[in-house]
């Protein structure tokens, strides 16, 4: 592989990496904090691209679609908590699983229902639809460096509001001891609505802004809930930090495994087994530290 | 047959009878048919109405429903009775789903369907069970190879034809001499490129490189970064639905359809062209059928299927009408008579189609043979620039691994 090639990669593969951390810190920030896993994530990560579709086409402007698009986003996360995931507080993990099981069921019906079966396509905005030639034939879309500093962004804007904010503190103190928490006057059921509205609102975020460079169409989100869950277990389960440089690596592991060739013995490795490269990573990491990189010990 | 020999006599008698019965039955102005007069034949619609492809789903059976509407709402006098059923394109539920239909509802014929995984669970029963059986999607190659059966045919396309008809073209091309090929790798993604190899390297072309993403995976930058650095001539890429959406939109914003032209099978382009913008201008598939083909047999149907439906139809709606042509075709050999299965198979086996896409007739593994055109894609239509192979059989080792 040739040095340029090699860079280009590497900035392919932080690049997904990022994405991957926007949609998988909801996951890990809901379970972090909340104790509920929650299987119709990548749901919602359709739901944004869906949502950046229809209010695109409705509005006319993806600049005022997006922020539309979280509101929304924000509204259904309170509502659902609020109908259905408040029960589940006091439940075995099996419960949860079952119960967002039947939420993917229901809103892919509906996303059945609302907005059809169609393959969809968002136009990218004007303001970022060139390129940058990095080679003689190659260049890249300006539009996929901003979705990068997007996502970063948003990490340190996680960062800041759980460590160094008053409500930050609140959800900390409520991971950790939630009646305690609830004993010193704080209401600790509008903590969870708005920490699972944020979960929610950061998978259709990045389903949002990736909707122009994807394509929209239906059961996007499930291919991408399985690499969000090797996220969290690699990251540890509700570590924000750990989901950021859990993304990264399989950013570069998966981007690398589809284009290295690497053989053993006459035996043809890489890239025949690239579909693999993810879960040998997790399976790995996990041999060595069972908690994943910044869980708590288990 | 039974018209002398005086053992016959008591036989003779009854037919007697019967004709005379019907002929009274005729004036009265009921249809004549002897045998199993006024029984409807019954026909499982089992079709994807719901999910990822519950559009092909519909276009199938309005197109079928169109072919019976034209030949006056009945096939050959028979009239014919629906029973659907929603496969979901869920291969686990396949079984099940055939079962019903076939031992509770006792249908005569099954028309299914898209998805090739639940095409392979139905043949499983239609061939054990001998009930006709016709295959309006499904493009996996077994179905009219190892699979095949006298009782099931297909109406479509096998996936190997439309790879080998690209892979015709691009041989054809001076300036085309190495092409990297990228698909799913899964086993319509490896018969789409088997097919265009069959065809290029034959040529005297070269593949530089097979480049596969596990399926459904749709992280392709890596892989687009990889084709740049080779330089190809040209890259043949096989996706579908929204994968292929954003493959074509992935490879145009890399800057990549400048320098290296991007060509497929059909369904690299077939539904996506309002999701995808202009990304795929220029892109080059084959397919056995496209848009603007000048025929009259193929503007009477596009007029005849906007007019019931309020929809375009597409290449899914055209195996539909086919599929209802080819048991029509069988049905007017047997007077209707679908219970003389042996000389209905017979007649659907020797069908000559005038299909929308152009002629049609059935393999020896009763695949169609037809024409496959060179398309190009113009604003958000898959335009006919040609015919890439005229009646194009099927990959020679699917055939000849058909015993039957």
């Amino acid at each position: 592989m040739e040095f340029s090639t090699f860079l280009i990669q590497l900035l392919n593969g932080v690049q997904y990496g990022l994405l991957l951390f926007l949609v998988s810190s909801g996951l890990t920030l809901v379970f972090g904090i909340m104790g509920i896993i929650n299987i119709a994530h990548g749901s919602f990560y359709m739901v944004g691209a869906y949502l950046a579709w229809s209010l695109t086409g409705a509005i006319g402007n993806f600049w005022l679609a997006l922020p539309a698009g979280i509101v929304i986003s924000v509204l259904i996360g309170m509502l659902l908590e609020w109908l259905v995931i408040r029960w589940l507080y006091h439940r075995d993990h099996l419960y949860q699983v079952l119960l967002t099981y039947g939420l993917i069921l229901v809103v892919e019906e509906l996303r059945s229902v609302l907005w059809g079966d169609d393959v969809r396509g968002v136009d990218i905005p004007k303001i970022l639809s060139a390129s940058i030639p990095l080679t003689e034939n190659q260049s890249y879309p300006v539009y996929r460096l901003w979705i990068s500093a997007v996502c970063l962004l948003v990490a340190g804007l996680m960062y800041w509001v759980i460590q160094k904010t008053r409500l930050g503190m609140m959800i900390r103190a409520g991971a950790s001891n939630r009646e305690m928490v609830q004993s010193l006057g704080i209401n600790i059921q509008v903590v969870y609505r708005v920490v699972f509205a944020a979960g929610l609102t950061l998978a259709a975020l990045a389903g949002m802004i990736a909707a122009p460079v994807s394509a929209v169409f239906p059961g996007m989100g499930n291919h991408v809930l399985i690499v969000c869950f090797v996220v969290v277990v690699i990251g540890g389960m509700g570590s924000v930090k750990g989901a950021l440089i859990a993304s990264l690596l399989i950013g570069l592991v998966d981007t690398f495994g589809k284009v290295v060739t690497l053989a053993i013995g006459g035996f043809k490795v890489l890239p025949e087994l690239s579909s693999m490269t993810v879960y040998v990573l997790m399976a790995a990491i996990l041999l060595w530290r069972p908690e994943g990189l910044f869980g708590k010990r288990l | 047959m039974g018209d002398n020999g005086s053992e016959k006599r008591p036989e003779l008698s009854r037919r007697g009878f019967l004709k005379a019965g019907a002929a009274v039955a005729g004036v009265a102005g009921i249809p004549a048919i002897a045998r199993a007069q006024g029984a409807k034949m019954k026909i499982g619609l089992m079709l994807p109405y719901t999910g990822a492809f519950a559009a092909p789903g519909i276009a199938i059976e309005n197109g079928f429903r169109l072919a019976l509407q034209e030949a006056g709402g009945k096939f050959a006098g028979r009239d014919i009775e629906f029973i659907k059923i929603d496969d979901e394109s869920e291969p686990s539920k396949a079984t099940d789903n055939i079962n019903r239909l076939v031992t509770r509802d006792k249908v005569d014929l099954v028309l299914g369907t898209v998805h090739s995984g639940v095409a392979a669970g139905m043949i499983r029963v239609t061939k054990e069970s001998g009930v006709l059986h016709i295959i309006p999607n499904a493009g996996f190659g077994p179905a009219t190879g190892a699979l095949c059966a006298p009782n099931i045919f297909r109406t479509s396309f096998s996936n190997w034809q439309s790879g080998f008809a690209m892979g015709v073209v691009m041989s054809k091309r001076p300036a085309v001499k190495n092409v990297v090929t990228i698909a799913w790798r899964y086993a319509a993604g490896e018969e789409f490129v088997k097919g265009f190899k069959d065809a290029y390297l034959k040529g005297g072309g070269k593949v530089t490189k097979e480049l596969w993403l596990p399926f459904p995976n749709v992280e392709f930058q890596a892989l687009l970064t990889e084709i740049a650095a080779i330089k190809p001539d040209a890259a043949y890429a096989f996706f579908a639905g929204g994968g292929a959406a954003k493959f074509v939109k992935d490879y145009n914003q890399a800057g990549l359809s400048k320098s290296v032209p991007l060509v497929g099978p059909g369904f690299l382009t077939e539904g996506v062209l309002d999701a995808v913008g202009g990304a795929a201008e220029g892109v080059e598939t084959t397919l056995h059928y496209g848009d603007g083909l000048e025929t009259p047999k193929n503007k009477a149907f596009r007029l005849g299927y906007a007019k019931t439906f309020k929809l375009q139809p597409d290449v899914y709606a055209v195996a539909g009408y086919d599929s209802g042509l080819l048991l029509e075709a069988g049905l007017k050999a047997v007077k209707g008579d679908f219970g003389r299965k042996a000389d209905l198979i017979k007649a659907m086996e020797n069908a000559k189609i005038d299909s929308p896409r152009g002629p049609m007739r059935l393999s020896k593994a009763h695949n169609p043979i037809h024409d496959h055109y060179l398309r190009k894609v113009v604003g958000n239509e898959n335009r006919v620039a040609g015919i890439a192979v005229k009646a194009l059989d099927d990959d020679p080792a699917m055939m000849a691994a058909c015993k039957m």
